[in-house]
């Protein structure tokens, strides 16, 4: 087992090599590495995410198969409520990574997971606005405003009860729109100008940077979501969740994880 | 298509052996379809399901689904009903292709038709951008949007229906009313229409079931919004979001039992007799 992990690492390191962003300093640990030899692991990795994951994790999953030739991992991104309920009733996945605990609770209670999940990321939430904020909204209390129309996510999925959290925090009462059934949910209804704003991840606004601003507001601190990601217990490929997972918790991972705006946990 | 007439038939029928290689598959057939439906029944929480029933969100989204379902069907037979008549007794060029496109949200996936609406009907629409700034009126996120919606996605079941009854109605009561003087509204009102009657009852009915089942346009163009936009098959996703499979299920069950209610209730007496 251990020295899976310990392969998986050197996978990792390999891959950092490989894409050239090591400098000087990589060149030690990777050369008595040899991926050829190093990566014991091979097939296909089926990883079920958080939707707020798509852009890192499928940025990840890149670098990895890049890393691991002859690995191909293929993704299932969704509201994480209806990914453990997948889990749960048999989905054949060999990782999950979950945007809350909670739903990450649903799947070891079932007996479903492999090993204890680990926190990999931390995720704060922000009030995207249209590109150039035309309502001029700074603050949470803004969202209040007349003829404001406002997309939260559901209470039952992550996004919607770090939302509620942070406007209990707030004491701002407001009434939404629309409650979506994931974080990629809301975003496209500001994206599309249907609403005027919408309680989404940091993270959500950095990939649509184009389209959306992200206003940061001081209440979301009491609001931070974890993000554990485990190895389950059917997993048809164990060999390729470890290393996978490895990978997300590696130094690599960790840079393309913060760069799209997470928080190192 | 061959009715039992009382008497003689029947027995003759019943004599003629059914091949085995129909038989075995029309079986598996017919138990792929029910299956799911008999799991949700079997596993239906039946100790809390009164409780559950009573909860003010499951009658809430069934009243509005209700509601939605009824209004988009009445929308669908004010514009269906006069375009499948376009389309049964008219010429015109590109006929072939009106017919097609009437057809597409048939088979469009509905997140697809619940974009394409917000493009027209959105806030920033070719049409909506107009009505709100003319009016300040949007549909998206109001119950009015939900109407659109299913009316989008389930018109063509109407069209399609009410279509084949009129290709199949004889034109010779039409025809004889306008030697009678009859002008054409008169002639539709009075002969085409009452001809069709069944087509019409059984394209409304499958239009209803549809809109009564609508979610992916729905839940992209009017949103999700308890009391407001939130209809049964949104609160069934809602709920399993929410990790309450129980729940789920019985909601699942309500709308399952409305819908085998009228589809049965109905059908016997509409659309076999067309």
């Amino acid at each position: 087992m251990g020295a899976r992990v310990v392969r998986a690492a050197l996978a990792g390191v390999t891959a950092l090599a490989m894409a050239g962003l090591t400098g000087c300093g990589g060149g030690t640990g990777a050369s008595p590495a040899g991926s050829a030899s190093g990566s014991a692991v091979s097939g296909t990795v089926t990883v079920f995410a958080a939707a707020s994951l798509t852009e890192s994790f499928t940025r990840i999953g890149r670098e990895f198969e890049a890393a691991n030739p002859g690995v191909t991992v293929r993704f299932n991104f969704a509201g994480s409520s209806a990914l453990a309920n997948q889990i749960n009733q048999g989905a054949p996945a060999d990782v999950f990574a979950s945007a809350a605990p909670k739903n990450m609770r649903s799947v070891t209670d079932a007996g479903n997971a492999d090993g204890s999940p680990t926190t990999f990321a931390r995720n704060q939430l922000v009030i995207a606005v249209p590109k150039g904020n035309p309502r001029r909204i700074d603050a949470l209390a803004d969202l209040t405003g007349p003829g404001l129309k406002v997309a939260l996510c559901a209470e039952q999925v992550p996004c919607g009860a770090a939302a509620t959290t942070a406007l209990s925090a707030a004491r701002v009462t407001l009434r939404p729109v629309t409650l979506e059934q994931d974080v990629k949910g809301a975003l496209s209804k500001v994206k599309l100008g249907e609403v005027d704003a919408a309680l989404v991840y940091r993270t959500d606004t950095r990939a649509a940077a184009a389209d959306v601003d992200g206003v940061e507001f001081p209440e979301s601190a009491g609001a931070v979501n974890d993000y554990p990601i485990v190895v389950l217990r059917n997993a048809a490929n164990r060999a390729g969740a470890r290393a996978f997972v490895a990978y997300v918790r590696s130094e690599r991972g960790t840079a393309v994880l913060t760069g799209a705006g997470f928080q190192a946990p | 298509m061959p009715t039992a007439a009382p008497g003689g038939p029947p027995r003759r029928r019943r004599a003629q052996r059914v091949p085995a290689a129909l038989l075995v598959p029309a079986l598996a057939g017919l138990l792929f379809l029910v299956l799911p439906l008999a799991g949700l029944v079997v596993r239906a929480p039946w100790a809390s399901l009164p409780q559950r029933l009573t909860e003010p969100g499951a009658l809430t989204a069934l009243r509005l689904s209700v509601q939605t379902a009824t209004a988009a069907t009445l929308v669908c037979l004010l514009l269906g009903v006069p375009l499948a008549w376009l389309l049964a007794r008219t010429r015109f060029p590109g006929r072939r292709l009106v017919r097609a496109l009437v057809t597409v949200p048939l088979v469009l996936p509905p997140v697809v038709g619940g974009v394409a609406l917000l493009l027209v009907f959105g806030r920033r629409g070719l049409l909506g951008g107009w009505l709100d700034a003319t009016f300040g009126f949007t549909l998206p996120f109001t119950t009015t949007g939900v109407v659109v919606a299913e009316a989008f996605v389930a018109m063509p079941f109407l069209v399609i229906a009410v279509e084949g009854a009129l290709r199949g109605a004889d034109a010779r009561y039409e025809e004889a009313a306008a030697t009678l003087g009859a002008g054409r509204w008169t002639t539709f009102t009075h002969v085409t229409l009452p001809l069709v009657a069944p087509g019409v009852a059984a394209g409304a009915v499958l239009c209803w079931a549809r809109a009564l089942g609508e979610f992916g346009a729905t839940i992209t163009f009017a949103g999700n919004y308890p009391g407001v936009t939130q209809t049964m098959p949104l609160a069934v996703y809602q709920t399993i979001e929410g990790g309450d499979l129980d729940g789920a299920v019985v909601l699942s069950l309500v709308l399952l039992t409305v819908s085998v209610a009228i589809l049965a209730g109905l059908r016997d007496k509409w659309i076999t007799s067309a």
